[in-house]
């Protein structure tokens, strides 16, 4: 392992990655370090323009956009009524995760976790029955991405 | 192998801190529920806000029983060339007790699954001389709220087997799933997560035992294939129609789900 992890929780999502990539992959996975360590994060920032963590705070409220709050509790934004339980509360999520991790747990969190419930917030094929008009378009653009994962990253502990 | 076992041991700990976060939801409330949880199935009566729950037990609280009593008139009202109601052949509206318990079930004239709007609407057609009455209309569901009221407490018990496997399968697929923009199954709210709130929600199992339902968000009675369209939509996906093939075997695939729960019909929801 390229990291250490600290808390079972995080010990959890590299077992769902290694999973997910054994699947995918469909053949014996070797000793897997490189492998896994490329699975639980993505370096990468989708757009040029850095993230914008005043924008990104939007983007995390807004229910047509990020709707984060409507599974995930966050102290920090207790104006906001009703934060939901199905997912880990947020606060000082970025004490946890570093951006890169963070970026993949929005992008795409079945790369780590194959069966959750999180949508996969950038990601625009290989869906089922799309309506309409949200046909062939990601829930965020890849600067809301962004925008986001500089709030996110404002969430210390 | 030592990496192979150590990677399955770490999804298992996955899956178990997954079943823990579903279980710690639901540990709330841990009352005895009596004929409202069977096993480990509760209706969703147990996830409903007590003022809710109230609403539905005193008949003359619970705002769906006025779908009811629609049904009821219509019972004994000729209609149709045939100049006959409900009541010619059906006599009185008890002897619709238990019917149902097992629908949606296999007709093998229709080599389809047929649900308790569409057996209605089969007895308008065919021995009334009577036209269909449309999904959602105060008709259909003010009929479907009263037959089924006449099996208030009785357990479901739809049949899986035999003819009806084929769809039961295709049910089992359907909530499978997943769908929509949100690319989410059935499964992921209502299997993973029933206790847990959503937004102002509380995640209930998604059981079907008290359809149609008197919805506080809809100020009024709907069907349950309504209910499956709002999900559906919810998690931006197309819907499916009124009494559609997709929809009769994942009411089937849902009631299944609640055998043993009672007939709540017409039950209160949020």
């Amino acid at each position: 392992m390229s990291k250490k992890y600290t808390t079972p929780f995080v010990a959890a999502v590299v077992g769902g990655a290694v999973l997910s990539l054994a699947a995918v992959c469909a053949q014996p996975v070797s000793a897997g370090t490189v492998e896994v360590a490329a699975m639980t994060e993505m370096k990468d920032p989708l757009t040029k323009q850095p993230g914008d963590a005043a924008k990104g705070k939007g983007v995390f409220a807004n229910r047509k956009l990020g709707n984060c709050l409507a599974c995930h509790k966050l102290e920090a934004m207790k104006e906001q009524s009703f934060h939901g339980e199905v997912g880990p509360p947020l606060d000082g999520v970025a004490s946890r995760y570093s951006v890169a991790e963070l970026r993949l747990r929005v992008v795409d969190p079945k790369a780590l976790n194959p069966d959750t419930i999180m949508p996969s917030f950038y990601k625009s094929e290989g869906l089922h029955r799309v309506l309409k008009k949200f046909a062939g378009k990601p829930i965020l653009d890849a600067q809301q991405v962004e925008d986001l994962l500089a709030y996110l990253a404002t969430l210390k502990e | 192998m030592g990496i192979n076992l150590s990677r399955y041991a770490l999804f298992g700990l996955a899956l178990a801190l997954t079943a823990g976060v579903a279980a710690n939801a639901v540990a709330d409330e841990k009352k005895n529920w009596g004929a409202y949880q069977v096993e480990d199935r509760r209706s969703g009566y147990t996830y409903a806000a007590p003022e809710t729950r109230a609403m539905q037990d005193d008949n003359f609280q619970n705002p769906g029983m006025l779908w009811a009593e629609i049904g009821e008139e219509l019972w004994n009202k000729a209609d149709g060339e045939a100049g006959k109601s409900c009541a010619s052949c059906h006599k009185g509206p008890e002897s619709m007790k238990g019917v149902a318990v097992s629908y949606p079930k296999y007709v093998a004239e229709k080599k389809n699954l047929e649900n308790l709007e569409q057996r209605i609407n089969r007895c308008r057609t065919d021995n009334m001389k009577a036209k269909e009455w449309k999904y959602e209309s105060k008709e259909l569901l003010g009929m479907t709220v009263f037959v089924r009221h006449q099996s208030l407490g009785m357990p479901m018990n739809v049949k899986v087997d035999g003819e009806a496997a084929p769809f039961f399968k295709k049910g089992e697929e359907f909530y499978n799933q997943r769908r929509g923009q949100l690319d989410m199954a059935c499964k992921h709210c209502h299997e993973d997560f029933p206790g847990a709130q959503l937004r102002a929600n509380v995640l209930s199992e998604g059981q079907g035992n008290g359809f149609p339902v008197y919805r506080l968000k809809w100020n009024g009675v709907g069907s349950l294939h309504r209910r499956f369209r709002g999900c559906n939509k919810q998690v931006r996906s197309s819907a499916y129609g009124y009494g559609s093939d997709e929809y009769l075997a994942l009411e089937l695939y849902v009631m299944w789900r609640g055998r043993g729960l009672p007939v709540e019909t017409p039950a209160v929801r949020n």
